[in-house]
C-alpha cells in the first residue's frame, strides 16, 4: 500500500534548556491530529528512533557555543530543506549569551575542576549567524500554538501566521492596565514581540522580553523614558540582557546604556 | 423624543444601589467604574460598594496614579485606561464560521448573543466618542452588526465631571465636560446624592421606579458650581482652527521625524482611544482543515504589518505611521465621517509610555518657517 510521502521532521538540540522541545511534546494533542501527515524522523527527546535524513523540516533548539556545534549545524543545514529555529537560544543566543559580555576563560576556570577538558567558544550565538535560517520562531519558551501553526502551515504550504506587534497590543486586548504608566514598573512590553499573550503585566510584573524585539522597536526612546522616570541605567541593562539580550535591538541599547558601545546609536 | 433636560430631580446617595438593582432586574448587565491593577477600569458591577469610593486619579503625560480623596465621592475622577468601546466593539469577535461538508464549505454568521449592557458613569467626552463610533459602525451603506447588537440595547447613565485631569481637553474639542445628549440618565454628584437629568423616555421610565425627590434650588446651584469646577480645571488646549487643512498641508513638516524618534509604535494610544476602530480579520482553521472561524481583533495603524500589501508595508517607518494616525484622527476623519475623531479625553497622552502629547504635537505642527513641501 503506497501513501503520499509525508514530510520528515527532525528536532535538533544545541545549547539550551530543552524547554522548547518540551513545548513541542506538550503539544501532543494537536500533534496527534496532524501525526498522520508528518513523519518524526529525528527527535531524541521523544524517541530513540534515528533517521539520518535528509529532512524536510529541521526544528533547531539552542545556540552555538562550541566548535563542534558550529560544525554540526552546518551538517544539519545541508541535510534539511527548511530550517526553523525554535526559541530564544536558537534565534538570539539565549540567556547563555551573557557570556558574550564577560570573560569566558575566567568562567571556565572558576566552574570546572579540569578546564583543559572544556572546549567551548567565547560566545553564544544564534543559529542564523552560522547558517541560513528559513523561519525563526521566538519565545522563551516558544508558544506551542505558534509551533503547531508553523508545522501545520508548512505541511499545508502556506506562510505561518505569527504576529510581530508589541506586547502592549495584547495587554490592551485583554484589558490589562499598563503597569508602567499606572505603577511606574519598568516593562519591555512596548519593544517586545507578542507571542506569550501578555502574561506578566496581567500579574503586575514588567515584561521580560521573552519573545525578543518587536519589529522596528524603539528601544532607545523607551529606555530614555525609563531613565527619566528613575530606573537606574544598570537596572535597565539587566532588564535588556535577559533571554533575548543578544538580539541586536536589545544588545545595542544595553551596550549604549552600559557605555560600552562604540557604535553610534541614533 | 428627548425630554426636557432642564427639569431634574434628586436621588439620595443611599438610593444609588436601587438604580443598579432596577437595571439588573430589567436584564441589564451593569458595567461601571471599579479599581483594578491600580487604576479605575470599567468592569461588571453589582453593588455601589464596588465603585471607587473616595479615590481620584492624577494624570500627566505617560503617568497615571490613584490617590485618596479627602471626601468619599463615588465619581470623583475622570477617565481611565478603558473605554466603553471594549463593550460595544469587543477586542475579539468571531464573525463567521465555516465547515467542510459533503456539499462543500458551509458558511454562516457566528452566534452572537451579547448581554444587554447598562453603562454607569459615562462622561461627556465618552458620550461624544460613542457618537463618533455610531457614525463609523451604524451609518452609511455598511452597518456593523456586532456593534449594532450591543449598541441598540445599551442603557447609558452618564456622569458629569466635577473635576478635570491635566490631560483633559474636551473643551477644545467641544465635547464636554457637560453631558448634553446621548444618555438615558445623567447624574451630577453632590455630597449626599445626585442631581438626575432625564435624556430619554427609557431613562424617565427607570427614574419613575426610584425614590427621587424634587431638587432644591441650593442643590441645583451646588451641582452647577461643581460642574463649573471641571471646566475651570481644564488647562490643556488644542487649537482646532483650520486643523484639517493645516495638517494635510504639513505632511513634510520636520516635526513628524522628531516625534517618530520618540514614538514607540507600541499601539497604546490607539488601543485606549475611545474612537479608534481599526481591526484585522483572520481565518483561523482547525488542524484537520475541516472547520474555520473568521476572527476580528483590535488592530492598529501603528503596526508595521497593518499596512502590508503585496510587496511590503505602505507605511514603513514610525514617522509615517504616527503621521497617519494623527492626520486621520484630526483631519481626514472630518472628510470621512463629518467630525473630528478626537474627543479630547486625553487617554492617548496619559497612556503613552513615553508621554507623547497630541496637543503639543499639533502646536508644533502649527509652527511654520520651514520648507513644508
Amino acid at each position: 500500500m503506497s501513501a503520499e510521502p509525508k514530510p520528515k521532521i527532525g528536532v535538533f538540540k544545541f545549547a539550551s534548556c530543552d524547554g522548547c522541545q518540551l513545548s513541542l511534546l506538550a503539544a501532543e494533542d494537536e500533534l496527534l491530529t496532524v501525526a498522520g501527515k508528518i513523519d518524526i524522523a529525528y527527535f531524541l527527546e521523544a524517541t530513540s528512533h534515528i533517521d539520518a535524513g535528509p529532512y524536510d523540516i529541521a526544528l533547531v533548539e539552542g545556540s552555538i557555543t562550541t566548535p563542534s556545534d558550529a560544525l554540526r549545524i552546518r551538517d544539519i543545514r545541508q541535510r534539511s530543506k527548511y530550517l526553523i529555529t525554535i526559541g530564544a537560544c536558537a534565534t538570539a543566543g539565549g540567556i547563555q549569551a551573557l557570556r558574550n559580555w564577560a570573560d569566558h576563560d575566567e568562567f571556565v576556570r572558576a566552574v570546572y575542576a579540569r578546564p583543559e577538558y572544556i572546549e567551548t567558544l567565547a560566545t553564544s550565538t544564534p543559529i542564523a549567524e552560522h547558517v541560513p535560517v528559513d523561519f525563526e520562531l521566538r519565545g522563551c519558551p516558544i508558544n506551542r500554538h505558534q509551533l503547531v501553526e508553523v508545522i501545520v502551515s508548512l505541511v499545508a504550504g502556506r506562510r505561518p501566521k505569527t504576529p510581530s506587534h508589541s506586547v502592549c497590543l495584547d495587554c490592551k486586548r485583554r484589558g490589562t492596565v499598563c503597569i508602567t504608566v499606572a505603577q511606574g514598573v519598568p516593562c519591555l512590553g512596548p519593544v517586545t514581540q507578542s507571542g506569550c499573550g501578555a502574561i506578566c503585566p496581567a500579574y503586575d510584573r514588567g515584561c521580560y522580553g521573552c519573545f525578543g524585539p518587536a519589529k522596528q522597536c524603539n528601544t532607545g526612546s523607551l529606555s530614555q523614558q525609563l531613565l527619566a522616570d528613575g530606573t537606574p541605567a544598570p537596572e535597565l541593562v539587566q532588564l535588556l540582557r535577559n533571554y533575548n539580550g543578544y538580539a541586536p535591538e536589545f544588545r545595542y541599547e544595553s551596550e549604549r546604556l552600559a557605555g560600552l558601545n562604540s557604535e553610534v546609536i541614533s | 423624543m428627548p425630554m426636557n433636560s432642564t427639569s431634574s430631580v434628586f436621588l439620595a446617595r443611599s438610593d444609588l444601589q436601587l438604580l443598579i438593582d432596577r437595571l439588573a432586574e430589567q436584564g441589564f448587565e451593569v458595567i461601571g467604574p471599579t479599581i483594578s491593577q491600580a487604576a479605575i477600569v470599567y468592569d461588571r458591577i453589582h453593588s455601589v460598594s464596588e465603585l471607587p469610593q473616595g479615590w481620584t486619579d492624577r494624570q500627566a503625560p505617560g503617568e497615571y496614579r490613584l490617590e485618596r480623596r479627602e471626601d468619599d465621592q463615588l465619581f470623583g475622577y475622570v477617565v481611565g485606561p478603558h473605554s466603553w468601546k471594549r463593550y460595544l466593539f469587543p477586542p475579539l469577535t468571531t464573525l463567521t464560521t465555516a465547515d467542510l461538508t459533503t456539499n462543500g464549505w458551509q458558511m454562516r454568521a457566528a452566534d452572537d448573543n451579547p448581554p444587554k449592557y447598562a453603562f454607569l458613569g459615562v462622561r461627556a467626552c465618552e458620550l461624544a466618542a460613542i457618537r463618533v463610533q455610531d457614525k463609523v459602525f451604524l451609518e452609511g451603506a455598511y452597518v456593523d452588526p456586532t456593534y449594532q447588537r450591543r449598541r441598540q440595547n445599551a442603557f447609558i447613565v452618564a456622569v458629569n465631571c466635577t473635576q478635570a485631569a491635566s490631560t483633559c481637553f474636551c473643551t477644545s474639542m467641544e465635547t464636554g465636560p457637560r453631558c448634553r445628549s446621548g444618555f438615558d440618565l445623567a447624574l451630577t454628584e453632590l455630597p449626599d446624592g445626585f442631581e438626575v437629568e432625564v435624556g430619554t423616555p427609557a431613562g424617565e421610565a427607570l427614574l419613575l421606579q426610584l425614590p427621587t425627590t424634587p431638587i432644591a434650588e441650593q442643590q441645583l446651584t451646588d451641582a452647577e458650581q461643581r460642574r463649573q469646577q471641571a471646566v475651570d480645571q481644564i488647562t490643556r488646549k488644542m487649537d482646532t482652527e483650520g486643523i484639517r487643512d493645516l495638517l494635510l498641508t504639513q505632511l513634510n513638516h520636520p516635526r513628524w521625524e522628531e516625534v517618530g524618534q520618540r514614538c514607540l509604535s507600541c499601539t497604546n494610544c490607539t488601543m485606549v482611544c475611545p474612537t479608534c476602530f481599526c481591526s484585522s480579520v483572520e481565518e483561523v482553521a482547525d488542524l484537520e482543515g475541516q472547520h474555520s472561524e473568521r476572527e476580528r481583533r483590535w488592530d492598529s495603524c501603528f503596526n508595521l504589518d497593518f499596512s502590508y500589501v503585496s510587496g511590503g508595508p505602505v507605511r514603513r517607518d514610525i514617522r509615517s505611521r504616527y503621521r497617519q494616525w494623527l492626520t486621520h484622527k484630526l483631519a481626514s476623519w472630518i472628510d470621512q465621517f463629518g467630525s473630528s475623531g478626537c474627543v479630547g479625553c486625553g487617554r492617548c497622552i496619559t497612556w503613552c509610555p513615553v508621554g507623547i502629547d497630541i496637543t503639543e504635537e499639533v502646536a508644533a505642527l502649527r509652527e511654520v518657517g520651514h520648507d513644508n513641501k
